[in-house]
């Protein structure tokens, strides 16, 4: 991928909340249909970096390019080519699913908003949810339809706030096939969030860990946790969270 | 790309979805209006009965100055519970992350408040005339332009109420209910401006909603419209409108700056 044309670009990303530092300097890109993972401990500035990625919260200092354009000047024309979903976030639940995708769809201004949810709703194997009330739906059928709305679009870029969160471990190895194929299908790039260690290894070509706000290390799954002399994703990830990271004589990047 | 009106309709259309979803929202525009009109009404034919007032048309500003409040009511309402909903929803981010300009959003919240003042009007005006014979139509041409001020001015109190709750989070959330009512006393609603003591009466007149309670009374007393006042309501509102928006914008700036947004979104 690293010969790609990048359709982000994170520069120097600088976020103070008063004397607290939640991401110091962070810096990639993710190239066209590339999957990248941020990876970290609870307060390590996943959630903070997606916000600013999103344009939800201003950065203290660095620039957010998409498509090659500046995020704060061309918001709504960026907004357009991307989508989100996130285990945070709901649709209106008193609204019937094909309610609610058929208003994202206008929103986002597709040409033919019903045949593109009855599309969507087929995809993902939920045509049966249609006139279905969104807030009677299981954990898994939401996210489902959360993931709906975020390709309503068809969208270049999808960000993917812990989108397996809560999710048994059918569903959630449901959701990581099917965004694996979705990127194979439509050369989709995705930057995803997340604390599971299968979510990244199975759905990220390459991921970042951050850690107090910096990039602790960057690369393959594999190249990560091998450079740490960890045994596996989840091993290193402990060892972060335990505050083994010096004694394994890391620094941050 | 331009101010979509594509977008503003899509926006309304959620909040029809919502609205016709739950019946019991038409509670809120409809039973609490209609209770303050049986009482206010009620009142009046009271004091009617108990011939208060130095002519018979004195009592009927009670009936009329209830249903105007209530348009500018509805009108603030339109626009604060709007975004309420997306809050209590846990919706907003996903508003905010789709390709919506912040001007299409609250011109969709004005929307609502419209149609919200509508609904609520079209009762209030038919049970008035029923119960108590009083004809809102009696306002003659100057109806349109007391309608289209307090409207106007519910919008900019509403955006106003917005920008707190977004700043202050859901805790604040009761200001939705509470901002058009920190004016009620000062607005001239119930009563002329002449009654409050001198020094709140500039207060008072820098309300544009001020003139609309004082021309309605003049008009039902059988004076010509006002037509001075109702344009000096206009500027003002233009005033407030500059002023509310400029409000909006910057609570925006600051709670995209503290992180703020996020919070309030999710909750």
């Amino acid at each position: 991928m690293s010969g790609a044309t990048p359709i982000l670009e994170a520069d120097r990303l600088v976020k103070t909340f008063g004397d607290f530092t939640a991401l110091d300097g962070l810096s990639f890109a993710v190239a066209e249909g590339e999957s990248l993972g941020l990876l970290g401990v609870n307060g390590a500035g996943k959630t903070t970096a997606m916000n600013l990625l999103l344009g939800l919260t201003s950065p203290t200092s660095g620039m957010v390019r998409m498509f090659g354009l500046n995020l704060w000047k061309h918001r709504v024309e960026i907004l357009r080519k991307i989508n989100f979903s996130s285990a945070y976030t709901a649709l209106p639940s008193n609204l019937l699913v094909w309610q609610n995708l058929a208003v994202f769809a206008r929103l986002y201004g597709v040409k033919h908003p019903k045949q593109r949810v009855d599309e969507l709703l087929e995809l993902l194997e939920i045509s049966h949810l249609r006139k279905s009330v969104t807030g009677r739906l299981s954990a898994g059928e939401s996210t489902r339809v959360n993931l709906a709305k975020a390709l309503l679009n068809e969208p270049r870029l999808l960000l993917l706030d812990e989108p397996t969160a809560s999710l048994d471990p059918d569903i959630a190895d449901r959701v990581r096939k099917l965004l694996r194929r979705l990127q194979s299908e439509t050369g989709l790039s995705i930057l995803y969030t997340s604390h599971n260690m299968r979510d990244i290894e199975e759905v990220c070509d390459r991921l970042i860990f951050l850690h107090g706000g910096k990039v602790l290390a960057e690369g393959t799954p594999g190249e990560v946790h091998e450079k740490f002399n960890r045994s596996s994703l989840e091993d290193l990830f402990i060892g972060v969270a335990r505050g083994e990271v010096a004694s394994i004589g890391l620094a941050p990047k | 790309m331009p101010f979509s009106l594509h977008t503003v309709s899509a926006l309304v259309l959620r909040y029809v979805f919502l609205y016709t979803r739950n019946p019991v929202r038409f509670v809120e525009l409809i039973f609490w209006p209609l209770v303050d009109l049986l009482v206010w009404g009620f009142l009046t034919v009271y004091l009617r009965k108990q011939g208060v007032g130095d002519f018979p048309t004195a009592i009927t500003f009670l009936i009329g100055a209830m249903i105007l409040w209530d348009v500018m009511f509805r009108s603030q309402q339109g626009v604060a519970i709007s975004f309420l909903e997306d809050v209590w929803t846990r919706n907003l981010l996903n508003v905010f992350v789709a390709p919506v300009r912040t001007s299409e959003y609250v011109a969709a919240t004005c929307m609502v408040g419209v149609l919200r003042v509508g609904v609520t009007l079209v009762v209030l005006t038919m049970v008035a005339a029923l119960a108590y014979q009083f004809h809102l139509s009696s306002l003659g041409l100057a109806l349109p332009a007391f309608l289209a001020n307090l409207i106007l001015f519910g919008w900019f109190l509403g955006m106003i109420s917005t920008a707190l709750i977004m700043r202050w989070g859901q805790a604040a959330e009761s200001l939705a209910w509470a901002v058009p009512f920190f004016i009620q006393p000062l607005a001239a609603v119930f009563y002329p401006v002449a009654v409050l003591p001198s020094w709140l009466q500039p207060v008072a007149k820098a309300l544009p909603c001020t003139p609309v309670f004082e021309g309605m009374r003049a008009v039902l007393a059988g004076q010509p419209t006002p037509w001075g006042d109702l344009r000096h309501a206009l500027i003002l509102n233009v005033v407030w409108g500059i002023v509310a928006a400029s409000f909006f914008a910057a609570n925006l700036r600051h709670v995209r700056k503290t992180g703020l947004l996020v919070k309030v979104a999710t909750q």
